[in-house]
């Protein structure tokens, strides 16, 4: 999973793709994985760091983070 | 060990400069989290997912406010409980407590009505489907008789030529009130003068008591102007039996229709802020008759059998979420535990839906789709809805009417109904359905056994 090259996510959420124009913005948990995506953690990182920081199971946080990728592809913010 | 963060599942949104939604801003979904102040969690955990709710306080209240606008208005006025649009036994003895006879359309719930301690001559027996027995029975009790068409008319003066009693009948109307599609299948015409006829058949049979006049113009009528034009109709029937067979009908009944707080697939504005209120239907029917030409000092009584706007906002359906899925597109799609069998109405209305309880200020356009697996099972096609996450609850609104009767066992079996009383204690009304309940109908063939 990698994201497209020039994106940009400011500290308050706010994510802005120079390619298309579009902005959009994120919750904290968005705006983490984004953060860890730009860093090219894997998944089983990212998975990891939450269970362990946030109250949440392995089961869910990973059914929540396919999602969630879906949606980055759909809104073509990654490669 | 170190405490750890509330989660929120991840969420991305795309901004539109300068786009806000239909209402102008973006609104916060509300959370419904109990009914009649019990929580959903407490009522799903002992009942079970899904579950129908039903609030006594509700029924009663709104069945007060419409008896209000109503008798605040004209002399006399009677309500009968239209049994079809819920005839769970607890909820018609709601309604015959507070007062209201039975309105009914059918042998079965005939039955159903005398059961529930409902006295023969408060029943009124509406419909096309009258057997020659059940005729017979309403008239041996004294019930309020409405013919729908002529046969019925025959079956009932031979009925009348063996029978101790003479029966007590009332004529259905139906008529052009300036709605489309005008509702012509039911009773005798008015404009094309087939009203008048079968009124004249009556009255020259002398065999039975004509003492009423019936219609029911239509359902979830948007403006009551219909309902005036209905009322006039019916008093110039009225009026035209007094002055050729100095015969004064007891009363003039107006049926049921009026619009329930749902909002109609495809309306723009939510039915809450667009359909009348219980007074602006009541004016309209008081003003109809009062100015017309019935005699002052003998009113006929006005009779309701309002079904939908007396009941939907009493019912609620408390479950759970199943699934979420992406559609192929992108779209987000969500599954929960009621489907079309159970929520019949979701055919034509916009169903509220919301969490029972706050998960996250962020929505997205979402498909909800029941648990069937049938391509129909789709309880809202879109909706801004937050993202709740499986096993979360939710709460749908307004359910009261016709789904507890019209609901069908289809795939999964059907589940509990429970009465909150005013007190806030809960009681089963109806039990869910298990495998046994179902199978003791089947009868299996000697030679598959
Ligand atoms: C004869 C009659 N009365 C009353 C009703 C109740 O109508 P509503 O639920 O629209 O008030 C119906 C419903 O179809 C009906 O057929």
């Amino acid at each position: 999973m990698k994201l497209k090259k020039n994106i940009a996510v400011s500290e308050t959420g706010f994510l802005f793709d120079p390619n298309s124009g579009e902005s959009f913005s994120l919750n904290e948990t968005g705006k983490k994985i984004l953060q860890f995506l730009k860093e090219e953690k894997s998944e089983n990182q990212i998975s990891e760091w939450f269970v362990k920081n946030y109250e949440v199971d392995q089961a869910t946080f990973e059914n929540n983070f396919n999602d969630f990728i879906t949606v980055l592809q759909n809104f073509r913010i990654t490669e | 060990m170190k405490e750890k963060l509330k989660y929120e599942r991840p969420i991305i949104t795309k901004i539109n400069a300068g786009v806000t939604d239909k209402f102008g801003m973006r609104a916060k979904m509300p959370v419904i989290s109990e009914i009649d102040g019990i929580p959903v969690k407490e009522l799903i955990n002992k009942y079970g997912s899904p579950s129908f709710i039903l609030s006594e306080q509700t029924i009663r209240k709104t069945y007060n406010d419409a008896k209000r606008a109503f008798t605040t208005r004209y002399p006399n006025v009677q309500f009968a409980w239209s049994y079809k649009t819920n005839y769970m036994n607890a909820v018609c003895k709601i309604f015959h407590s507070e007062g209201s006879w039975a309105e009914v359309v059918s042998g079965f719930e005939y039955d159903k009505a005398i059961s529930n301690g409902v006295p023969g001559n408060k029943i009124i027996f509406n419909g096309p489907d009258k057997s020659k027995e059940d005729l017979q029975k309403a008239t041996n009790n004294g019930s309020y008789i409405h013919i729908d068409h002529f046969d019925e008319l025959y079956d009932l003066l031979s009925i009348a030529e063996t029978s101790e009693k003479r029966p007590k009948v009332a004529i259905r109307v139906n008529m052009d009130t300036g709605i489309f599609p005008q509702w012509d299948r039911f009773g005798f015409n008015y404009e094309n003068g087939e009203a008048w006829n079968a009124l004249n058949r009556i009255m020259m049979s002398k065999k039975l008591d004509l003492i009423g006049l019936h219609t029911h113009i239509g359902t979830y009528m948007m403006t009551p102007a219909p309902y005036g034009v209905a009322a006039s109709k019916l008093a110039e029937l009225a009026v035209r039996l007094e002055r050729k067979f100095n015969h004064k009908i007891k009363y003039i009944d107006m049926g049921g229709g009026f619009a329930s707080k749902n909002t109609l697939k495809g309306a723009y504005l939510p039915g809450k802020d667009t359909c009348p209120t219980f007074d602006q239907y009541a004016e309209a029917i008081s003003n109809a008759l009062i100015n017309s030409e019935l005699d002052p000092n003998e009113m006929p009584t006005l009779f309701l059998e309002t079904g939908r706007a007396l009941i939907d906002d009493a019912g609620y359906i408390t479950g759970s979420v199943l699934a979420n899925k992406r559609l192929a597109d992108g779209r987000r799609s969500m599954i929960i535990d009621t489907g079309v069998n159970m929520l019949f109405t979701s055919f034509w209305y916009e169903h509220e839906i919301y969490p029972a309880k706050e998960v996250s200020s962020h929505s997205e356009d979402t498909t909800i789709y029941g648990p069937l697996c049938m391509n129909i099972d789709v309880i809202r096609s879109v909706i801004k809805f937050p993202l709740l996450q499986k096993g979360d609850h939710y709460v749908i609104k307004r359910i009261g009417a016709y789904n507890m009767t019209q609901w069908m066992q289809f795939i999964t079996l059907r589940p509990k109904i429970i009465l909150v009383d005013p007190e806030g204690k809960t009681h089963i009304i109806r039990e869910n359905e298990t495998n046994e309940s179902l199978t003791s109908l089947e009868v299996i063939p000697e030679h598959l056994k």
